[in-house]
């Protein structure tokens, strides 16, 4: 099973984050793993992407092309992405942010309000997380706890993080699995 | 081996310069292997090493020329760019026979180009790059863990052969992320009684200088030098080939390109067409042999890289005009995907695509 997931948002909406905490519980579970963002002279202020592979086999190419996931945080991110998602695939779609839904009937589309969400719990911050635990559901390419692990080591220095971030993307995960 | 982390490429390749024994860096920043140099800025001061931030290129590869002088495990690094700048000098540290480790995180060109990832310097890195005949032991990883092994495999390159080793990767894998073990430590540097420490009770200086102001001293040293590069070319060519036993197109690519290349083979094999990847790791030496030898069972090749068509110079020379050779290349910083490799290799599998 290879999961390739594209991430996209604005900067500042921790799209590389949920990125780099995939990769690193996938890396935990001792899958191969990839992380690759794009990077260029629009990055201040402007959108941000990430490619994320977690796979049974050896990596081949890094950036994705033809996403099996992909988690759209913003308007520009839904339109340049939507088209290229795999049928099946999973559209995971910034409700908070983005008022339109799919075009497509052929993909598996979940709508999360994660700016409203984060606002409920208390932290603007944690939106992403809460979109995490979202994508976690959807594709089961990681568990949960391995994603929490990977909070734990990569936030070492900041342990008081890791409760509000944990309630954050199991309300996400919830958005899958039901209350 | 210690457990695996996940690292950018660019952390990685200075994480393990410092395994490899290195302790001093002099570089100059620019997009995209800042990471590097940022990391030896932090990491140098931890391991009582010498990190220095030079005015230019230029006195950076400079700095190196000296520090490789006086025996020290050394290296720099940049993008495209400032390694033109740097060719002066790599001249130089070739003439005088010093070791030392270049990396260059490769971007579109020419001139100042685009920032994202290019393969257009091979011609620059396997070819000379600077003036004279000389030439530098080139690797091109393929991967996170590939660019640590090569940067410790560079250092000790470099002082077995006193000779420069660059390694030659690009943006993508520079801002990659992939899990990495780093080998407990690199094989001790030899002793170096060549080195301008002082005289130590010896009656004659040591002197470290590429100038030989007379042609019969100059052409014995060029000599000299072109023995040196015939036993690395016959101890170092690195090469990996992957479902190239019975294949009848054989693509060649290496870095970032590899990696592409090598997901369009597997699509090609999941419709039944025969194609495999010869990959090298030493652009120089390249393995023209290993190549070659290829070229009885396949019936074609095909060089894809991100320029307009450097390595396939060296493709053509390995198989020496046995079997048609063809090139597919992106240029500018735009990379190429396995969908789009896997077409081309329908068109010439079905005798459409032009040589």
């Amino acid at each position: 099973m290879t999961h390739e997931i594209v991430m996209a948002g604005f900067g500042g909406q921790g799209v590389m984050l949920m990125g780099q905490l995939m990769t690193y519980a996938g890396m935990l579970e001792n899958k191969h793993v990839s992380w690759i963002p794009s990077y260029g002279p629009e990055m201040r202020g402007g959108t941000a992407n990430c490619s994320v592979i977690i796979s049974d086999e050896p990596v081949g190419a890094p950036i994705v092309s033809e996403p099996t996931t992909v988690v759209a945080m913003n308007l520009p991110s839904l339109d340049k992405f939507e088209a290229a998602l795999q049928a099946g695939g999973n559209l995971i779609i910034n409700s908070s942010l983005i008022e339109r839904s799919s075009k497509r009937s052929d993909v598996n589309v979940l709508l999360v309000p994660s700016n409203d969400i984060a606002n409920e719990l208390g932290n603007a911050k944690v939106a992403n997380m809460v979109v995490l635990g979202t994508i976690i559901a959807a594709t089961k390419a990681v568990s949960q706890e391995s994603v929490l692990k990977a909070f734990a080591k990569m936030f070492a220095k900041k342990p008081e993080l890791l409760a509000i971030n944990e309630q954050a993307i199991k309300r996400g995960a919830a958005l899958v699995n039901g209350k | 081996m210690a457990e695996k982390i996940l690292m950018k490429g660019n952390e990685a390749i200075g994480e393990a310069a410092v395994v490899a024994g290195c302790r001093h860096y002099f570089g100059y920043p620019i997009t995209p292997q800042s990471e590097l140099i940022e990391y030896m800025a932090k990491r140098m001061p931890q391991v009582n090493g010498v990190f220095l931030q030079a005015e230019s290129e230029v006195a950076a590869i400079n700095m190196v020329y000296g520090a490789a002088g006086a025996g020290a495990r050394v290296m720099t690094s940049s993008s495209s760019p400032g390694i033109s700048l740097k060719q002066e000098g790599i001249s130089y540290i070739a003439g005088a026979e010093l070791p030392c480790v270049i990396v260059n995180m490769a971007r579109g060109g020419p001139g100042l180009g685009s920032i994202q990832p290019g393969q257009c310097d091979y011609f620059q890195a396997t070819k000379g790059g600077g003036h004279g005949d000389y030439n530098n032991i080139v690797l091109v990883p393929n991967s996170v863990q590939e660019l640590v092994d090569c940067t410790v495999l560079a250092f000790e390159l470099a002082d077995k052969y006193r000779n420069p080793v660059m390694i030659l990767g690009d943006g993508a894998l520079g801002q990659m992320m992939e899990p990495v073990a780093f080998p407990d430590k690199a094989a001790e540097a030899p002793a170096k009684p060549w080195a301008t420490t002082g005289l130590k009770g010896r009656k004659e200086p040591n002197v470290i200088n590429s100038l030989h102001i007379q042609a019969p001293d100059l052409e014995k040293h060029n000599y000299h030098l072109q023995m040196k590069y015939k036993t690395i070319k016959q101890n170092e060519r690195r090469w990996e080939e992957y479902r190239t036993e019975d294949a009848e197109l054989v693509l060649v690519a290496y870095g970032i390109t590899a990696r592409v290349v090598q997901s369009a083979v597997d699509m090609a094999r999941a419709v039944g067409l025969k194609v495999g990847l010869f990959r090298p790791i030493t652009a120089w030496p390249f393995p023209y042999e290993e190549l070659g030898r290829l070229a009885k069972t396949a019936k074609g090749f095909m060089a894809v890289e991100l320029s307009a068509g450097q390595m396939v110079e060296d493709v053509r020379l390995s198989v020496v005009g046995s079997k048609p050779v063809y090139f597919y290349g992106r240029t500018g910083g735009m990379i190429c995907t396995p969908k789009e490799v896997f077409g081309i290799v329908k068109k010439i599998m079905l005798g459409e695509e032009e040589k």
